[in-house]
């Protein structure tokens, strides 16, 4: 077998629930583990670290902020993988990872919304300002709310399925206008300083501790989806059980 | 405390409160789902792929 066709049918594995709940059983307590040790190291390294010469203490908001925004893009590119899983492949645990991801990628991005916005009154003079880095963001805050309700809107998931995955996929093109809007736009969020072509302009005392939180963060964000997905599966049972036990008692 | 340090423990506080929030919604409903695939399997129901393995 090539090693493509091993890949995918590892995936397809995946596809049946009952070996899905088994893995999930037995990595969520170590990946919870693991989240728990590498934030706990990343937020230690960011109060240690030096304070900004201009931001002064008020930097350590970053390092929660920075995360939380690359996060609240990441769920929604999941979600759109995920999205894409649905409609081509119809892979079975698609539609549960967008309807579970969802609640997530909403709170993470409502924290980079929250967080900066405290961050923005002491070192801009103001909580908000609509401009296009703010304004798409909030958008995306909107899509996930609707994601949210869409996914919960029919009582057979099977049916809203496909409406959801379209809706997500349709959406997915704010994600590039959130990242390039600082580029495109006259922003008053600054441009990007970890992710552009000509490498950080961050110093490394901050640069580490930052990337150390955002992969903590990320482990927090793979565990509670897992463990989101797991119960997901464990609803759909219930509700295909509950008409199996109402077909045989009107028998 | 200087004004400034309450901005960034106000943000972490935020922060916590909603993660943690998120984190015990999740476990509510993953027990609630358990429990009631654990009545479920005690009444005797059983799915049909269930069936199918037994």
């Amino acid at each position: 077998m090539s090693e493509t066709a091993a890949t995918s049918s590892k995936l397809w594995d995946l596809a049946n629930p009952t070996r899905f709940v088994a893995l999930v059983d037995r990595f969520v307590p170590w990946l919870a583990l693991l989240s728990a040790i590498v934030l706990a190291a990343g937020l230690g390294l960011a109060f240690a670290a030096p304070e900004d010469y201009q931001q002064g203490i008020t930097v350590r908001i970053m390092y929660i902020h920075v995360p939380f925004a690359w996060l609240s893009m990441m769920c929604y590119s999941i979600m759109a993988l995920s999205s894409l899983g649905t409609l081509v492949w119809r892979h079975p645990l698609a539609d549960v990872s967008v309807k579970s991801a969802a609640p997530i990628g909403a709170v993470f991005t409502l924290l980079a919304l929250a967080t900066g916005s405290i961050w923005g009154k002491p070192m801009w003079g103001t909580w908000w300002v609509w401009d296009a880095r703010l304004t798409s963001v909030f958008v995306l805050f909107l899509m996930y709310l609707g994601i949210i309700a869409l996914t919960r809107a029919l009582d057979d998931p099977g049916k809203s399925a496909r409406a959801a995955a379209i809706v997500t996929l349709v959406g997915f093109i704010n994600i590039p206008i959130i990242k390039f809007s600082v580029d495109w736009w006259n922003t008053l969020h600054q441009p990007a300083s970890v992710i552009r072509l000509d490498g950080p302009t961050i110093h490394s005392s901050m640069l580490w501790p930052l990337l150390i939180c955002a992969v903590g963060f990320s482990l927090v964000f793979f565990t509670l989806h897992l463990m989101a997905m797991r119960t997901e599966i464990w609803r759909r049972r219930v509700s295909a059980m509950r008409k199996i036990a109402a077909r045989e008692a009107g028998r | 405390m200087s004004a400034h340090a309450l901005y960034v423990l106000s943000a972490y506080g935020v922060s916590a409160l909603a993660l943690i929030g998120l984190a015990l919604w999740i476990i509510a409903d993953q027990r609630a789902r358990r429990r009631e695939l654990a009545q479920l399997e005690a009444a005797g129901i059983r799915r049909r792929s269930a069936k199918a393995a037994s």
